[in-house]
């Protein structure tokens, strides 16, 4: 492994760059970390839920009573009882759903396990036992359950014309990209059908929560930031957020799956507003499986045009995913298409992207939320190489974007400055004897072995910030106490990620003090300030410049006050090892907490105007976007009698810039590529036609164990961001660049047997790379049967964009209208002043008011730009047809394609 | 709901309780004793993360009644560090090979480990291998606690 190198300018460094034992881990290892089922309080009653039986349906009655005369029975909930909170279901981006998302199920049911009832008992299995006694009546409805039925089916949700929950890009191809694509030297397809996955961290989900006098409100609660979720609690319940606190020091994996809390979470705290007892709720492994958000079910057609040496021409993407019923965010994962070509030199590239609703359990995050594109890209690349003849490493070396072809910008718009994903293959390559293993590989099929090896490369975008309104800077508050220990209060928080560890490494090097004299505290919404925590790989980036900003105004500090106590210049001052030294002079060295004591005890003896105290606080904005690299590779055994992968060897080469902590740095790459290695062979979460999950144990959901996962090898390449400290973010690559590595690896295998099915379906269970060894077709292997609808409930049409208009139209005056963004849907109210044809306004949002002019009116279609600076310089294109008192139509935002547009008159 | 007596030794402490015939070991540990660091994960035996020693066997607390566990020697991850707070050989050798991350699973390996690192007849590496196939960690990958196991395998009995 090598030694990370460090970049000029971060002085001397003794902890950072190393592998620091971690502070966390005595507390974690001898049974004393703190998780929310660790908590108890005096009176807490405990929650379980009646939960629908039926994937889609209407609720002709509930009845309760013999729950509640069960003794151990406190109170039954139902949504009746929740109503009035009004409670909204925000996204991640804080937006409200466009739909109908309630916590408990009101007068419908959308999918197997949804919650209707709440029990609240002296014990959680009294609880159960109460709940399994709650008699729902239901008038069943037949299911939408995959993305075909999504298409085909009715609406599943009231207010809607179709499934479709968010769409983006152009339905027709443009002309010179139909042209390019089609007149190419060589035209690949590739379809990419991923299967849904469970996140499933080892804690399930669960909450604590406790009223405290009319207005506070306490809560345990497995989360990705306590900060978190107090605004989001504030925002959905209309509570001061400071009446809000979040605790949750402990918090056993996540990887997207707790970013905010949903419907469970959401009833148990307004059963504990309700009933006046702290409550508490567990999530069970059943539960969890079945009836927590879900991730990752999509599938994606990717067209690239090659010239006849492999030069990449242009591309076209499909792609949609089934968001279930209640999505924590029902969008069309744009970042797909945004990052798809990112690393590579792809002169055009369209694209069509769709979310659907489907009578499922809601999709949430999950490490790597886009990481499709990397997936498709980088398999559909290796079977471009095979069609065309040259090698994986050629066909990468030829298409790459290379340290010399920057700065320059993808077609898609986005910048790159400094990434390295050609570096990185080279530098794996230095590590890799390709060309001996390919002598090995036809050693080895000559005595009936399956030897393949897969490379991918990619871009990952990390440490996102100040483009949405929850992907903020982040905060330290560092305080050196008369002890000489050294405190610090972050807006970070660790689901397993050690920021405790690495932050504190920080501080320890810049303040001059010893790591173990610096704690650091997160985990409670008491304490530091906002950020959305582990969210986008950011914690290391922006966390780390936090640190590294307010420990150097502290250090600046010291430094004054030191040179006016002794008597010297700011300049001659050091502090080491906890020491404040003055050059020159040994004998007037200080202890650190002698000068804490005197700023905080003795102001008299501070510099004019110094303030007393020895504490600061700094929130670090980042740039932007700070992208990581990687080159992955693996190697790879198929049995051809048993279809089973051993994967044999897995080099990563990755650049994250400064390396805080190798240990904890490989750790991430370690598990994201585990959890890739899961998806690629093991896991699924299947529904069979009636929308019942089939998955509710770990026997049927299989997680990768130690004996799946080899022993990983890691070259760090180390390229300095543009972020204070120069860190990159590790936290999702993993995830990402696995699944391409193993499939290609898998692929490169079984070449001898031909190409893997032209749909690849995940995950490759051994029984169907038994398929393409044997020559059989099982392509529509684990997709359920159609489901017929009912009769009763037509398919409808969707809306077209532009109807004809039913006499004159008035469009003069104010209108509500929805923009359906990538982050959800926006609400605004558009105004508009018509002179003869000309056609100008104003647009008023909580975003502020932006006035256009220069729009055209004609037979109630009007057309009009916005330009628009924030989150980032764009054109809006509307196009609007005006229909009475309701409009409809499309606005094209530039590169990511056109989005719908709907309204009605104000009144 | 049929109650039973119970006495029992929890890291060397004796406890006597009165438990409802269902209630396994794992809750009883947890929500009665007070030994919270026994993490549930799934229930059902697979996930591992709910391992403690009873009577020197490594047992999964949610597969076992505490009724079944009447008159035993219970050990769970709070037991094994001295009083001064030195970490057992195993939970050292796995804070050293960064052998966790967000700790759920981690009491659960490291009772396995101790249970058969811990006697006479140390488990050789391909046994504790073996043995670790029944946990599942969602973090690390396993890279450490493979590590971790390779060294445990290689020190010389206690």
């Amino acid at each position: 492994m090598n030694a990370p190198q460090l970049p000029q300018g971060l002085g001397a460094a003794r902890y950072i760059g190393q592998r620091v034992l971690r502070k966390e881990d005595p507390r974690l290892l001898t049974g004393r970390g703190q998780f929310v089922d660790d908590i108890s309080l005096p009176g807490m009653l405990h929650c379980a839920f009646a939960r629908s039986p039926i994937a889609r349906g209407n609720i002709v009655s509930i009845d309760t009573s013999a729950a509640k005369d069960m003794p151990g029975v406190h109170a039954v909930y139902t949504q009746a009882d929740l109503a009035h909170f009004n409670a909204q279901m925000l996204s991640f981006f804080l937006l409200p759903p466009e739909v109908e998302i309630t916590p408990l199920a009101g007068s419908r049911v959308c999918y197997v396990g949804e919650p209707l009832a709440l029990v609240v008992a002296d014990s959680r299995a009294l609880a159960e036992d109460a709940a399994s006694l709650i008699e729902v009546e239901y008038e069943e409805l037949d299911p939408v359950v995959t993305l075909a039925d999504a298409r085909a089916g009715p609406p599943i949700h009231p207010g809607t014309s179709d499934n479709v929950s968010a769409e983006m890009g152009d339905e027709e191809l443009d002309d010179d990209l139909a042209a390019t694509l089609n007149g190419a030297a060589h035209l690949v397809m590739h379809k990419v059908v991923h299967q849904r996955i469970s996140q499933a961290p080892m804690e399930c989900r669960g909450v604590v929560a406790t009223r405290d006098g009319n207005e506070e409100l306490t809560l345990w609660i497995t989360c990705q930031s306590p900060h978190m979720i107090a605004r989001w609690v504030s925002l959905s319940l209309g509570l001061p957020q400071t009446a809000i606190r979040v605790i949750a020091k402990d918090v056993g994996g996540s990887f997207g799956l707790k970013n905010h809390p949903w419907k469970e979470e959401v009833s148990v705290i307004l059963a504990a507003l309700l009933f006046g007892r702290p409550l508490k709720w567990i999530e069970d492994r059943y539960e969890a499986l079945t009836t927590s958000n879900q991730c990752r079910e999509a599938e994606m057609t990717l067209q690239a045009a090659f010239d006849a040496e492999g030069h990449l021409l242009a591309s076209h993407g499909d792609y949609a995913c089934n968001n279930g019923a209640n999505p924590q965010g029902p969008d069309n994962n744009i970042a797909v298409h945004m990052f798809l070509w990112a690393a590579y030199k792809m002169p055009a590239y369209a694209f069509l992207t769709r979310g659907y609703y489907t009578n499922t359990m809601g999709l949430a995050a999950y490490r790597g939320p886009w990481a499709l594109e990397s997936l498709i890209r980088e398999t559909l690349l290796d079977k471009a190489a095979r069609k065309i003849g040259i090698d994986p490493v050629e066909i990468r070396r030829r298409n790459l974007v290379t340290l010399k072809d920057q700065p320059s910008v993808s077609s898609m718009g986005i910048p790159r400055e400094d990434i390295t994903p050609a570096e990185c293959m080279e530098k794996l390559l230095q590590h890799f004897d390709l060309a001996a293993f390919r002598k090995e590989q036809v050693a080895a099929r000559a005595e009936g072995r399956y030897l393949g090896f897969g490379l991918a490369t990619y871009v990952e975008p990390t440490g996102s910030a100040g483009s949405m309104p929850v992907m903020t800077g982040e905060l330290a508050q560092i305080r050196i106490e008369p002890t000489g220990k050294v405190t610090a209060t972050m807006s970070t928080h660790s689901q397993g990620h050690g920021t405790a560890t690495t932050m504190a490494q920080i501080i320890a090097d810049r303040l001059g003090v010893a790591y173990e004299d610096v704690t650091v505290f997160e985990g409670d919404s008491a304490r530091g300030g906002f950020s959305p925590g582990a969210a986008g790989s950011r914690q290391g980036v922006i966390g780390g410049g936090a640190a590294i900003s307010a420990a150097d105004l502290l250090a600046a500090k010291v430094k004054t006050i030191a040179a006016h106590l002794l008597n010297a210049s700011a300049e001659t001052i050091t502090i080491n090892g906890g020491m404040v030294h003055v050059a020159g002079a040994p004998e007037m060295s200080r202890k650190l907490g002698e000068i804490a004591a005197i700023a905080y005890g003795e102001p008299d003896r501070l510099p004019p105007g110094c303030e007393s105290g020895l504490e600061v606080q700094h929130r670090y904005q980042p740039p932007p976007m700070t992208f990581t690299s990687a080159a992955h590779a693996c190697v790879v055994e198929v049995d051809a009698e048993t279809g089973f992968v051993k994967i044999l060897r897995w080099i990563s080469s990755e650049d994250c810039g400064t390396v805080i902590n190798p240990a904890v740095v490989e750790g991430q790459i370690s598990g994201g590529l585990a959890q890739a290695i899961g998806m690629v062979l093991l896991e699924e979460m299947p529904f069979d036609a009636r929308g019942n999950p089939l998955a509710a144990t770990f026997k049927d959901y299989l997680l990768p164990a130690i004996s799946d996962i080899p022993e990983f090898e890691f070259v760090h390449a180390n390229t300095p961001s543009q972020a204070l400290g120069g860190m990159r973010g590790v936290g999702e690559g993993g995830a990402i660049i696995g699944p391409p590595t193993l499939v290609n690896a898998i692929a490169d295998a079984l070449s001898p047997f031909g190409e893997l099915p032209d749909t690849l379906a995940l995950p490759l269970t051994p029984t169907k790379l038994l398929s393409v060894i044997e020559g059989r077709d099982l392509t529509a292997h684990s997709a359920p049967a159609p489901v017929v609808v009912s009769a009763d409930v037509p398919a409808s049409e969707p809306a077209p964009a532009a109807a004809a208009p039913a006499g004159e139209v008035r469009v003069e005056g104010a209108w509500d209208m929805v923009l359906k963004t990538p982050m959800g849907p926006q609400g605004m109210v558009v105004t508009f002043a018509i002179v003869g044809s000309a056609v100008s306004g104003r647009f008023d949002s909580p975003e502020g008011t932006q006035e256009f002019s220069g729009g055209t009116l004609e037979e109630g279609r009007v057309r009009f730009d916005l330009k628009v600076e924030k989150p980032m310089k764009i054109t809006l294109k509307y196009d609007l047809q005006f229909d009475g008192d309701s409009v409809s139509g499309k606005c094209k935002m530039g590169m990511f394609g056109s989005a719908k547009v709907s309204g009605t008159r104000k009144v | 709901m049929s109650e039973h007596r119970v006495n029992l030794t929890i890291n060397g402490r004796r406890h006597a309780a009165t438990v409802e015939a269902r209630m396994s070991l794992g809750d009883y540990l947890r929500d009665e004793a007070g030994y919270t660091g026994v993490h549930l994960g799934c229930e059902h035996g697979v996930c591992g993360a709910c391992t403690v020693i009873v009577d020197d066997r490594a047992v999964r607390s949610c597969l076992i009644l505490a009724v079944q566990a009447d008159g035993a020697e219970v050990t769970t991850a709070e037991g094994l560090a001295d009083s001064d707070g030195t970490l057992h050989p195993v939970q050292q050798v796995m804070r050293e090979e960064h052998a966790l991350q967000c700790g759920f699973c981690t009491p659960g390996i490291v009772m396995t480990l101790a249970a058969l690192t811990g006697g006479q007849d140390k488990a050789d590496e391909a046994t504790l291998m073996n043995s670790l196939s029944g946990h599942i960690c969602r973090c690390t990958g396993y890279q450490g606690i493979r590590r971790a196991a390779r060294r445990l395998a290689a020190e010389p009995g206690t």
